[in-house]
């Protein structure tokens, strides 16, 4: 029997990026919240103090700040006729567990998607023709518009402290910024990182090229900064332990430094760890949720009631949740009807690599946005029906880290072991840098989640399972990068160089990390036929769900994705504010 | 916390200063403890043939520092993997977490014959997997070299391991994982910091010039530095230097 808490006005699941700025947000409005948070109260001090910050086998080997599979996890499959089996060790990606979640050990890259990626699939055809659009790719418009969002993006760059340089202000192109940027209404709130030595050598390369480089915007400080919530940061040091690893600097925005000691003094919020939510309950028409349903750290189930549930729980545990509740109607990729699950999509990778024997890069020198990027090969910039496929990347050479273990690259046929190997090191470490391609990737028909018939959780519900797998158009898209980091390998004169990109015949692996930008599964839309959630991420058929995050993604935009969650997360938040919470209904 | 390595020294000593006086004599040596024991260098530890291994018995252990030996071995320059403890660091890994593969899901049906892109798919934890391996590989030395492995000559050794790297030794499907985790582990061993048992004296760090847990390096990007070598030795977690 579950026991029966006393009645919340929100309930939040999931205490990350998105849940932290919801439960702000709905703070002010003087109702009753409570996040409930799977895993584990993290801070700053202790959890990633300086000097046990920087242990690389702890925590980009073992996953110190990670969800463990054990507990959580999900199968994966390449097609409808595979079979599917368990995600039984971390690897393809990374998703958080603990206060803060995949928030505490991103890197902090920020970006804004082109304007033409939040209506791709109307601009496709009016530019290309819908002929262009290969079978099966189940590409689809946002629901909601560039400039709908523009604000929210300010907010959330404002709430994070972004780093960069305008590049186009209100539609005046800017010098030394990104030409191919959506128009912003105002500049980053910091300046730029001062950038390593490899991230400079690219940019006067991409310069000699007739390229536009800029430097990478993102979320580590440049200077000390206070934002809205009265939250302060403090100079990046370039400590080179970003990614995979908390800041023990208070440079790094995270939900920690930005949002959560804020939230913390609020009077009507309460955060309640190791409460790993189960379902959502439906009242008996299944038109609106009562509640939620979870199971504590020693496994006493309680019933959390509350007039409004927000799910921000990152996209694979969200799409979970909802399915698991019985939410929208299940996707079915046979016959392309149903909702819930629809659109999943991932991020498509590849890089050149490039040795110099004189260099002196110290990759040490490291920070999670480092880099100067190119958007010359963007989604609005390439001529799909001439090129052949549909997508676009960005491309950046930038040294986040230098940890020796995973970041050891070496040339084309050093040995993996041995006195070769040995040598290859010493004489090779901080000698490289890479030419990386950070590129879109589309929505299948059969790509997609949906419940395992086999495997089960702890708990005893069936995992998640993923049916995924790379499509030709995103290939032909990644070997156009190729060409493109080559060419700029090349001008920088290496004395080697080799790359490492997906071709015709390759399959997703999910053994080496790639991204943890998995998007989709409750896509965004203005047609609840092909959309779980409206363009205020509510669900169509319960309307007191909301859900946040990137699972709202109908495909991957070409950039890391949390600069449109969180600009989603702030529209969202002023629909609750401004009209939902006033007279609850469904907004479409 | 930690001060930081790069910390004004005269603030160190304030500190110390202070809460010596505070405290009484005893009490100064036990918190300056770590400083003066680098002064001295720290004691050698027991060569690694005389130590007892808490997981691998001594026949696997004696295999085990073999085959790190051939991994990474000690002739060239930068140290080896026995000069920097690596068998220890892994004979501590297969009692932890990761030997027991507590964070993984380990529950059934297993399908360890499935295509390698799915991940991981035996039913065995790495601490099995190192056990069945190492036996496994022994018994293949026998069959192919007519020894076990540690009485091969070094050519023999050289190529044994070469054969299991290339998962070339016949090795069932619930333990093809055998020569990823180990030469994984072993770069471990050798790449990460010493709390964690190898890289003793973090000498693979000075070896490569990776400075460890500094953690602050700012002042670096100044473009009048971009072809400077970077000066200072490595630091540990906790608080050595080298
Ligand atoms: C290694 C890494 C690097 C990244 N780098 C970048 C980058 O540079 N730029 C970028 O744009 N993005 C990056 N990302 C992605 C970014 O971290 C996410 O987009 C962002 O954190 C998503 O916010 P969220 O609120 O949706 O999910 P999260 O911040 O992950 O929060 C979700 C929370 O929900 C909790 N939860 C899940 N299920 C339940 C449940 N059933 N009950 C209770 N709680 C639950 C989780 O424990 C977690 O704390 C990176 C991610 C990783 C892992
Ligand atoms: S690189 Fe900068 S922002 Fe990232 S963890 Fe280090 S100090 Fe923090």
């Amino acid at each position: 029997m579950a026991t029966e808490m006393p009645k919340k006005d929100v309930v939040i699941v999931g205490l990350g990026w998105t849940g932290s700025i919801l439960a702000m947000e709905l703070s002010k409005e003087g109702l009753d919240i409570v996040a409930l948070e799977r895993g584990p109260m993290r801070r700053t001090v202790p959890d990633w103090q300086y000097p046990i910050n920087t242990d690389e086998l702890t925590h980009a080997h073992h996953f110190e700040l990670m969800q463990r599979p054990r507990h959580s996890t999900l199968t994966m499959r390449h097609g409808l006729d595979d079979t599917a089996l368990p995600y039984r060790k971390l690897g393809s990606f990374l998703p958080g567990h603990g206060v803060g979640g995949a928030g505490v050990h991103w890197n902090g890259q920020n970006w804004r998607p082109q304007v033409a990626e939040f209506r791709l699939k109307s601009y496709v055809t009016e530019t290309f023709g819908a002929d262009v659009i290969p079978e099966k790719m189940q590409i689809q418009d946002w629901g909601v518009e560039y400039d709908e969002l523009e604000p929210y993006f300010d907010r959330w760059e404002r709430l994070i402290g972004c780093t960069g340089i305008a590049g186009n202000l209100n539609g005046t192109i800017q010098p030394g910024g990104n030409p191919f940027e959506a128009p912003r209404s105002a500049d980053y709130p910091l300046p730029p990182l001062p950038e390593g030595a490899a991230a400079r050598f690219f940019r006067d390369t991409a310069e000699a090229m007739g390229l536009h480089p800029f430097p990478r915007p993102g979320g580590n400080a440049s200077r000390a900064y206070v934002n809205e919530y009265g939250m302060q940061l403090g100079p990046c040091t370039y400590c080179g332990f970003c990614e995979w690893y908390g800041c023990y600097n208070y440079s790094k925005a995270t939900p920690q430094t930005c949002v959560l000691d804020a939230l913390y003094q609020q009077p009507n919020f309460e955060v309640r760890t190791g409460a790993d939510v189960m379902r959502v309950e439906l009242a008996s028409d299944g038109k609106t949720a009562t509640g939620v349903t979870y199971v504590t750290d020693d496994m006493q189930e309680v019933f959390q009631p509350a007039d409004l549930v927000l799910i921000c729980a990152f996209p694979l545990h969200s799409t979970h949740l909802m399915l698991l509740s019985g939410i929208g109607k299940p996707y079915d990729p046979r016959t392309g009807e149903g909702v819930t699950g629809r659109n999943y999509a991932y991020q498509m990778m590849g890089s050149t690599s490039a040795y110099f024997a004189d260099a002196e890069f110290k990759p040490f020198v490291g920070a999670g946005i480092d880099g100067y990027s190119v958007l010359d090969y963007g989604v609005e910039q390439i001529d799909f029906a001439k090129e052949g496929f549909i997508g676009g990347s960005y491309i950046s050479v930038g040294h986040t880290n230098g940890q020796p273990i995973r970041s050891m690259s070496l040339p084309e046929g050093t040995p993996n072991w041995g006195a070769g190997w040995k040598k290859a090191i010493g004489d090779w470490y901080g000698k490289s840098l890479s030419v990386s391609s950070h590129g879109s990737n589309m929505a299948y028909r059969d790509c997609y989640l949906d419940l395992d018939p086999t495997y089960r959780d702890p708990y005893g519900r069936p995992l998640l399972r993923m049916t995924f797998d790379w499509k030709q158009n995103d290939i032909r898209m990644t070997q156009f990068m190729k060409k493109q980091t080559e060419a700029m390998a090349k001008a920088m004169q290496p004395d080697s160089f080799k790359s490492s990109y997906k071709d015709a015949d390759s399959h997703y692996d999910i053994r080496p990390y790639q991204t943890t930008h998995n998007v989709g599964g409750l896509p965004m839309g203005n047609d609840p036929a092909t959309s779980a959630v409206n363009r205020y991420l509510q669900s169509w058929d319960v309307h007191n769900v909301f859900v946040s995050g990137a699972s709202a993604f109908p495909q991957n935009i070409q950039f890391n994705p949390t600069g449109a969650v969180g600009a989603l997360t702030y529209w969202m938040a002023d629909a609750l504010r401004s009209d939902y919470l006033k007279n609850p209904r469904p907004l479409m | 916390m930690r001060p930081h390595p790069d910390s004004p020294k005269l603030g160190l000593l304030d500190r110390r200063g202070f809460l010596g006086a505070a405290l009484g004599g005893t009490a100064i040596a036990g918190i300056a403890g770590g400083a003066a024991a680098q002064q001295e260098g720290p004691p050698e530890p027991l060569p690694l043939d005389q130590l007892t291994p808490e997981f691998f018995t001594p026949a696997e252990w004696v295999m085990l520092i073999a085959l790190c030996d051939v991994l990474i071995p000690a002739d060239g320059d930068g140290p080896g993997a026995l000069e920097t403890r690596v068998p220890v660091f892994i004979d501590r890994q297969m009692v932890g977490h990761y030997g027991r593969a507590e964070r993984w899901y380990m529950e059934g049906p297993h399908d360890p014959d499935a295509s390698p892109l799915k991940g991981f798919q035996s039913p065995l934890t790495p601490a099995e997997i190192y056990r069945a391996g190492l036996a496994h590989f022994q018994d293949w030395c026998g069959r192919t070299h007519g020894a076990g492995f540690t009485d091969l000559d070094a050519d023999t050794r050289l190529a044994a391991v070469g054969a299991l790297m290339d998962n070339d030794v016949d090795l069932p499907a619930e333990l093809r994982d055998f020569p990823d985790f180990l030469l994984l582990n072993v770069k471990q061993g050798y790449l990460s910091d010493p709390r964690h048992g190898g890289n003793h004296g973090m000498a693979a760090w000075s070896y490569i010039g990776f400075p460890g847990a500094r953690a602050n390096f700012l002042s670096w990007t100044h473009p009048d530095r971009d072809n400077v070598p970077y000066p200072l030795g490595p630091v540990s977690i906790n608080g050595e230097r080298a």
